[in-house]
């Protein structure tokens, strides 16, 4: 044991210690991929004055573009995911459901699907078979046809494995018009199901975290939840909860529709066994991607029976609602157990695991 | 989910804070030392509600935070290095050194790998031979173990491709300097519970007596950090100045003593230098003589120059709880997450990291 002696510890003057700051980056980094606010500074710096189209700068999940008078719904969408295979699915799957999902929260009915593949050589063709068959059999589950396709080989060490691009076209019903612009005052908020499952499913499986979690990835297609739902009441607006998760998600609709949301930490669903692994990689659910999970705002009057619809369905069997939409400035709060509000933030890049 | 639940449960919470406003007579002024400690204050909102009774100022516990500027730019040379692989915990990543930091050095090249345990990245140095396997090992008594393991593992299996850039600091000389700088308020101390899980609560013992502040060991959830300030403040109350233990579930007199042979074992105590704090005698460990090959400080010595500090960013009061993060004149303006001034923006245990995710930038902040 060791003894300190007060008068002989050391005492002011104390040096500042901190780097002078960084300059802009010059070069694009991981967190730009993010979903969080680097990517959202990439899009509205860098693509948007390069585009310029309106359409385009509405972000929405899916374009809605008029050619001779039908309203078609066109998204398209790439797929990096590491490893190709994790618990509860592929990289396959879901480049089929993550763009049928773009489309289907615009109240489209997806139709027709593209898909460019980008292969490393030296990638096992027995894995791309079993990619490919995933892919055909999300495509019949999701009634989306893959009718235009294209194949790169670049050489070792230019991808990692595979990398998938889809698009995909959907028609848009009459009178169906979804979006932030839709937004009211008293919305309620409505996550479809649990929260977190395909991030955690993957991160379980990446090389260096490796660990043994009974959650698998809840890649699905959202077309019928969503069709349900709206045939039950007025919902407003729906968002694809992916990258950045629900809480990226809300801060982007809170933007857009310039409206105050407030959550309840309480209600948001957590499977216990994601809850466990996000606590012990420091990380929040709220953050974390889904690849089947959509949040609704649904009018106040009819919530309570699109709640009770969603249930009805197998991947909205946990659906809940989490919270309100209110007016005032454009802004996410999460309402703790203790009853303190608190901002919920967008993240400024990918979370990081805490280090003790 | 057991363990966890328990202490978080909103009715325990209130009840304790009850307790807490009961008991003081006066407002006393605490520290938390450990960053996680912070975040669940900060996210809770716990320390807004005991305002009235407690004022919570935030410690230096944050590895990030207190790792000097000079060790960081090593470890970026080290990184651009081609023969080096430079493995590290995930925070070190976007902490700013002089001109560059980890993520920007891997974006133009640099081979950096996040590993979550130095086991990992002896096991990169086992399976790739020929690249130098260095890790960034960083942190407090609670990583000391697994770091002391991996060099200890290292030595026994004769891999020579690895080596520990180490920045470890130890918390009670800390501590101890807080309590002895001028202008120091803090009138009793909640004690980091996972050091404590290793190491024991023994070292605490000449800081309370020879000090007269009451120290309490505790945990990380809400309920914990009540109870916790509970039993501080009861002390104080009282007129007492012990260490007691909150963290029953976790912490144990002698600590871990399988942990603490180990680090005995392959380090030594030294004087190290703290960010925003200056040298403190016998406040860190260092590989012993026997292990010294494994130190990529001496195998790799430091060729840059000299570094030197904004003056503008307030880490070093921030980090020995003499102000508050929102205090600082760059807080949430030209110091955020994107483009952080100081180590304890960028961390996920840094205050000011707490504050900024808690939505505490300088337009909502409590006046």
């Amino acid at each position: 044991m060791s003894e300190f002696d007060a008068s002989a510890s050391r005492s002011a003057p104390i040096a500042f210690a901190c780097p002078a700051p960084l300059p802009p980056g010059d070069q694009v980094l991981l967190g730009h991929g993010s979903g969080g606010r680097l990517s959202a500074d990439l899009v509205r710096s860098l693509f948007h004055p390069a585009f310029g189209d309106p359409e385009l700068a509405r972000l929405g999940d899916a374009a809605v573009v008029d050619v001779e008078g039908t309203r078609l719904a066109f998204t398209t969408d790439g797929f990096v995911v590491q490893p190709a295979f994790f618990p509860g699915s592929d990289i396959g799957a879901l480049a089929v459901n993550g763009t049928v999902n773009d489309l289907a929260v615009m109240g489209a009915r997806p139709a027709f699907l593209s898909a460019a593949f980008i292969l490393e050589e030296g990638f096992p063709t027995d894995d791309l078979g079993r990619i490919a068959e995933s892919m055909g059999a999300a495509c019949t589950t999701a009634g989306i046809r893959l009718v235009a396709a294209d194949t790169k080989v670049v050489e070792r060490g230019g991808a990692d494995g595979i990398f998938i691009v889809t698009s995909g076209i959907g028609t848009l019903p009459e009178g169906v018009h979804l979006g932030p612009e839709h937004i009211e005052d008293g919305d309620v908020v409505i996550v479809s199901g649990p929260v977190g499952d395909h991030g955690v499913a993957v991160m379980s499986r990446r090389a260096g975290i490796d660990f043994e979690v009974d959650v698998g990835s809840d890649t699905a297609p959202l077309t019928e939840l969503v069709d349900v739902m709206r045939t039950a009441g007025s919902v407003h607006c729906l968002r694809d909860a992916t990258r950045g998760g629900v809480a990226t998600v809300l801060n982007e609709l809170a933007a857009s529709a310039g409206v105050t949301i407030t959550i309840d930490d309480e209600a948001v669903p957590v499977q216990d066994p994601v809850r466990a692994a996000c606590e012990t990689l420091g990380i929040d659910p709220l953050y974390v991607a889904n690849e089947g999970v959509c949040v609704a705002m649904v009018g106040s009057d009819s919530s309570d029976a699109v709640v009770a619809a969603a249930r009805e369905h197998p991947i909205g069997r946990q659906a809940v609602a989490i919270g309100r939409v209110e007016s005032g400035p454009a802004a996410v709060h999460l309402r703790t157990g203790l009853g303190v509000t608190r901002p919920l933030l967008m993240l400024t890049a990918d979370q990081l695991p805490r280090i003790c | 989910m057991r363990f966890v639940d328990e202490y978080r449960d909103s009715d325990v919470a209130r009840s304790l804070l009850a307790r807490i406003r009961e008991t003081a007579s006066k407002k006393w002024t605490l520290m938390e030392v450990c960053g996680g400690q912070t975040h669940t204050l900060v996210r809770t909102g716990l320390d807004e509600l005991l305002d009235d009774t407690v004022e919570l100022v935030h410690g230096p516990g944050c590895p990030v935070c207190v790792t000097p500027l000079g060790v960081i730019d090593h470890a970026l040379e080290l990184a651009r290095r081609p023969d080096v692989t430079l493995c590290s915990f995930g925070d070190m990543l976007r902490v700013p050194g002089s001109h560059d930091d980890l993520l920007r050095a891997r974006a133009a090249g640099a081979d950096v790998r996040v590993v979550y345990s130095p086991l990992d990245a002896l096991e990169i140095a086992r399976s790739e031979p020929d690249r130098e396997v260095v890790f960034f090992a960083v942190g407090f008594e609670t990583t000391a173990p697994a770091n002391a393991m991996a060099v200890r593992r290292a030595a026994d299996l004769g891999i020579g491709n690895f080596s520990v850039l180490v920045a470890h600091v130890l918390v009670p000389p800390a501590m101890v300097a807080i309590l002895s700088a001028p202008g120091n308020r803090v009138q009793g101390f909640l004690a980091p519970g996972h050091v404590c899980t290793v190491m024991g609560w023994g070292e605490y013992e000449p800081i309370t007596s020879g000090f007269g502040v009451p120290i309490v060991v505790t945990g990380f959830e809400p309920v914990d950090l009540l109870e916790g300030v509970a039993m501080t403040v009861e002390q104080l109350e009282t007129g007492r100045a012990d260490v007691e233990n909150q963290y029953v579930r976790s912490v144990h007199e002698g600590g871990n003593a399988t942990a603490r042979e180990v680090v005995r074992e392959v380090f030594e105590p030294c004087d190290r230098a703290w960010r925003g704090i200056g040298v403190l005698p016998q406040s860190g460990l260092r590989l012993r003589e026997l292990f010294r090959h494994f130190d990529a400080a001496h195998r790799f010595p430091a060729t840059g120059v000299a570094v030197e500090e904004s003056e503008r960013c307030i880490a070093g009061l921030v980090l020995q709880g003499r102000a508050k993060p929102d205090e600082c004149p760059a807080f949430g303006r030209d110091c955020t997450p994107e483009h952080p001034l100081g180590a304890p923006m960028v961390s996920s245990e840094g205050a000011c990291a707490a504050y900024h995710l808690a939505g505490r930038t300088p337009t909502t902040a409590p006046a």
